[in-house]
């Protein structure tokens, strides 16, 4: 086990920047999910981290170590491809031994580290198979077999679950999740399914075209989102986005919509009067009301079950906006409905995308 | 619909067959020939095969001709240059397959350009290269020639069967604690077998056959290979088309023990379950 130092770290193909600097420190058992789109830099980073990729510039330590020069091989980590990259023309007992095979371990320990890994995995029946007769839900577990069996000080998933089905990715996950409690080694998990991300990390690092954008605690990036990125990427059905100008009166403010409605909010920011904000609202925050002062009429352009619940896809000045509810009454909702936003569920941020920095509200003028 | 595709599979087997007696009928009419007695190759017409058969064309290319020799010449020539050419290939067809290097792209436009211009042209300037090394009239001489051609093909071949291995399963075996040249061993090349098993048999029978060089850089007996030997048949006057194709089906023999021997490595699906196709 060992924690991980990410300082500054730079990376470029040819004249292309990939990650215009990178810190990040990972203590030691910490589970922390690399999250953002494709192309973000998230599995350059983790391939830095694991040897892969030169780093351009900045530094890595495992353990307290620079191992910026070191090859994989002596950085004694494990990694988990998103093909599984199994050895095809080994049986999964000797996938599994590989790694300790290679470092000439005594016979008796690589038997029994093979077969603790197996019962750990249930693999214990498949030992003697082929990759190419396993199903895909197996060939994953022994790819995870593989990286356990020599306990490395971290263990690395470059997205191990993209190619599995719906169902048993959520079984894996779960596996994963069990897997690091009980080991309790330190993981590095990339993944671009913010699902996955809110559910495995002990810290979510959100990532976007190589700067990272926040980092914090699935509810800290689900709460309180550090910018518009990071807000419409975290959650599912994503947060609905509105432009407003913020306005303050003595004791209330507000952000005034185009249309003129005025949306109370439960705080005062630090923003001038006037400014150009934009105001975030989560699907499931959003409140299907009778008609007030405050509230909207949105068309209904489509209704979605999900069984759980209920999307509703609405149009509100002829933007797209979406409603989460568990009110099967929207089922039969008619051609409009009205819909308010709760002050304390709402989000603000500046013009440059940021959120809105909050302040008391007698700081505003009379 | 049914109906419709046993049909389709049926025209399709039948052109198969058809494409496979097209290709294989000389190979029959050289059996046929060379178990034809002499006295029947002309008196007889066209037949599909002779009414009396012998076999004096292959005791006579045994027992009287130079024949054995120019096998044993030619085995090693197209033994050797096959296993250099394929060991080379394989380093320099996985260089290119997994590096980035300077000159990279020059080095495989060189390689192309030499493909690219009939072989005549260099026929005299390697002779003059050859004769002060002393490497004309040797069998030495003629495998440095055939590896040297044979190399940049090889090497493409060799680069697209590597390039068909996912670079993932070296890089999981550098975590597992390999060396690069460790996973190369241990992980690649056993899975790149049949490519290596392909460029084996097309590097030997391209130097099996080949004629030109062989003609020009040996001159006798002992040094000639079969191509050459074959030649020996066709005098002023006459061909003895007998003892040629007899000699012609014995040259068969070793190519094609050569491939019943790398036919199972040839066989492909073995990355099948590596990672998710």
């Amino acid at each position: 086990m060992a924690s991980i130092e990410v300082r500054n770290v730079r990376k470029n193909f040819g004249i292309v920047s990939v990650l215009h600097g990178v810190d990040l420190s990972i203590a030691n058992g910490e589970f922390v999910v690399l999250v953002g789109p494709s192309g973000c830099g998230k599995s350059t980073l983790l391939r830095m981290i694991a040897g892969l990729e030169e780093v351009t510039e900045g530094e890595i330590r495992i353990d307290g170590m620079r191992v910026n020069e070191r090859a994989p091989k002596d950085r004694d980590i494990a990694m988990v491809f998103q093909s599984y990259a199994l050895y095809p023309h080994m049986n999964v007992a000797e996938n599994m031994s590989y790694g300790l095979r290679i470092r000439k371990a005594a016979r008796e320990k690589i038997t029994a580290a093979v077969s603790n890994a197996a019962r750990k995995l249930e693999l214990q029946p498949l030992l003697a198979r082929r990759p190419k007769a396993l199903s895909g839900g197996q060939r994953q577990r022994v790819a995870m077999g593989r990286a356990i069996v020599r306990q490395p000080k971290a263990f690395l998933f470059d997205e191990p679950l993209s190619n599995l089905d719906a169902r048993l990715r959520e079984q894996m996950r779960a596996e994963i999740k069990k897997l690091h409690r009980d080991l309790g080694a330190t993981s590095i998990y990339v993944t671009h399914d913010q699902i996955e991300a809110m559910t495995l990390a002990d810290r979510i690092v959100a990532m976007h075209e190589g700067v990272v954008q926040q980092v914090g605690s699935p509810l800290e990036l689900y709460d309180r989102p550090a910018n518009l990125f990071v807000a419409g990427f975290i959650g599912s059905p994503a947060m609905n986005f509105l432009s407003a100008r913020y306005e303050v009166g003595a004791g209330t403010a507000g952000a005034r919509l185009p249309d003129g409605t005025l949306i109370g909010l439960s705080s005062g920011y630090q923003l001038e009067e006037g400014a150009a904000v934009t105001l975030g609202i989560r699907p499931e925050h959003v409140e299907m009301s009778p008609a007030s002062e405050s509230s909207l009429r949105a068309t209904v352009d489509l209704i979605e079950p999900t069984g759980f619940g209920i999307i509703l896809h609405l149009g509100l000045h002829g933007l797209p906006f979406n409603v989460f509810t568990l009110d099967r009454a929207a089922l039969t909702a008619g051609p409009t409905v009205t819909v308010a936003f709760p002050p304390q569920h709402l989000h603000l941020f500046d013009e440059t995308g940021k959120r809105a920095l909050e302040s008391s509200l007698q700081k505003g003028k009379g | 619909m049914n109906s419709y595709s046993t049909f389709g599979t049926a025209l399709h087997r039948v052109a198969i067959l058809c494409y496979v007696l097209f290709a294989l009928f000389p190979l029959f009419w050289l059996l046929k020939v060379s178990v034809t007695p002499n006295d029947l190759l002309y008196s007889e017409g066209v037949r599909m095969w002779p009414s009396r058969m012998s076999f004096e064309h292959f005791r006579f290319v045994l027992a009287h001709s130079a024949f054995p020799v120019f096998f044993r010449n030619s085995m090693i020539v197209a033994g050797a240059t096959a296993v250099i050419v394929t060991l080379l290939a394989s380093l320099s067809g996985y260089a290119l397959s997994r590096f980035t290097f300077r000159g990279k792209y020059w080095l495989v436009a060189l390689m192309l350009l030499t493909q690219m211009f009939p072989l005549v042209m260099l026929v005299a300037p390697i002779f003059k290269m050859l004769s002060p090394l002393g490497l004309t009239n040797s069998l030495t001489g003629l495998v440095v020639v055939y590896t040297a051609f044979n190399i940049p093909f090889a090497t493409f071949l060799m680069q697209s069967f590597f390039d068909g291995i996912p670079k993932e399963l070296e890089e999981a075996a550098k975590i597992d604690g390999a060396t690069q040249f460790m996973a190369f061993r241990q992980i690649v090349l056993p899975l790149t077998l049949p490519g290596i098993a392909a460029t084996l048999g097309f590097v030997f029978t391209a130097a099996w056959s080949e004629l030109l060089f062989a003609l020009m850089l040996i001159s006798g007996n002992s040094a000639a290979t079969f191509p050459v030997g074959l030649l020996t048949f066709v005098s002023k006057f006459s061909v003895d088309f007998g003892q040629m194709m007899a000699a012609g089906v014995l040259a068969l023999i070793p190519a094609c023990l050569f491939f019943l021997f790398i036919q199972r490595y040839l066989v492909q699906g073995l990355t099948a379950g590596a990672v998710k196709g």
